[in-house]
């Protein structure tokens, strides 16, 4: 029931923003479903598979995926994501994230200012 | 498009397979941004990017499950239950005003940050063991 809870939150969240919705998804099989750390990275990853799908389908519908796009992104994300899994198996990751979160940040004042 | 424009999306393509790869999610906080500065719209951006998730988590999901991090069912029980989430909330999202929607997305963005920062601060040896 919990699982169903998390599924309908992350859904609500990724169709808005456009996102897989494990922002949201992984905090709470954490915290609300007592899941390891690690557990709830790889689980949210293939429920984030069946979000998108679904969400890939209704922004199609309306003519508002663009391929080629997708394929620009998505294909280096894919690699990026090969190199992620393994690099978390492999090393001390903070010096990772605090750059990620700093990108993040330039990324959203950007947004805003613009 | 130049060649500094898919040098970027490509630099931003490969950090949010890693971001993906690292936490969990699918990319998609690197994704809308991008196509954003490409120059799609921002309702545009986001349909894109919840197709250039699907490889990148695809990809974590059978490298997640080779290590064994991976609970089928409840990835299952939780993609199905987002199913209805994702209905209701993309017929919604075409009310709000896109240029309010991009400033939202910033807003979203800090959180993010400030929750990547505190997650990692807090159990700073996060990934001691490897399985």
């Amino acid at each position: 029931m919990r699982l169903v809870a998390i599924g309908l939150a992350a859904g609500v969240f990724s169709a808005f923003f456009g996102v897989g919705g494990g922002i949201v998804a992984v905090p709470l099989l954490i915290l609300g479903a007592a899941f390891p750390e690690r557990v709830a990275t790889a689980t949210s990853l293939m429920a984030i598979s069946i979000t998108a799908t679904a969400g890939v389908i209704v922004f199609a519908l309306r003519g508002q995926v663009d391929v080629g796009y997708a394929a620009l992104v998505g294909v280096p994300a894919a690699v990026g994501a090969l190199g992620g899994a393994a690099l978390q198996q492999r090393i001390r990751t903070s010096t990772l994230t605090y750059g990620f979160a700093a990108l993040l940040t330039a990324l959203g004042v950007w947004l805003l200012v613009t | 498009m130049s060649v500094w424009t898919i040098v970027l999306a490509v630099f931003l393509g490969v950090s949010a397979g890693m971001l993906s790869g690292l936490f969990g999610v699918g990319g998609g906080i690197l994704f809308v941004p991008t196509l954003v500065a490409l120059g799609l719209g921002q309702l545009e951006a986001q349909g894109t990017s919840l197709l250039a998730i699907l490889p990148t988590v695809v990809a974590g999901t059978l490298t997640q499950r080779h290590y064994g991090n991976l609970r089928v069912r409840s990835a299952v029980v939780v993609g199905l239950a987002s199913v209805i989430g994702v209905e209701v909330s993309a017929r919604l999202v075409t009310h709000v005003p896109e240029h309010l929607l991009r400033k939202l997305f910033g807003l979203l963005l800090f959180v993010v940050a400030a929750q990547l920062a505190v997650r990692t601060s807090r159990h700073r040896p996060r990934y001691p063991e490897s399985p």
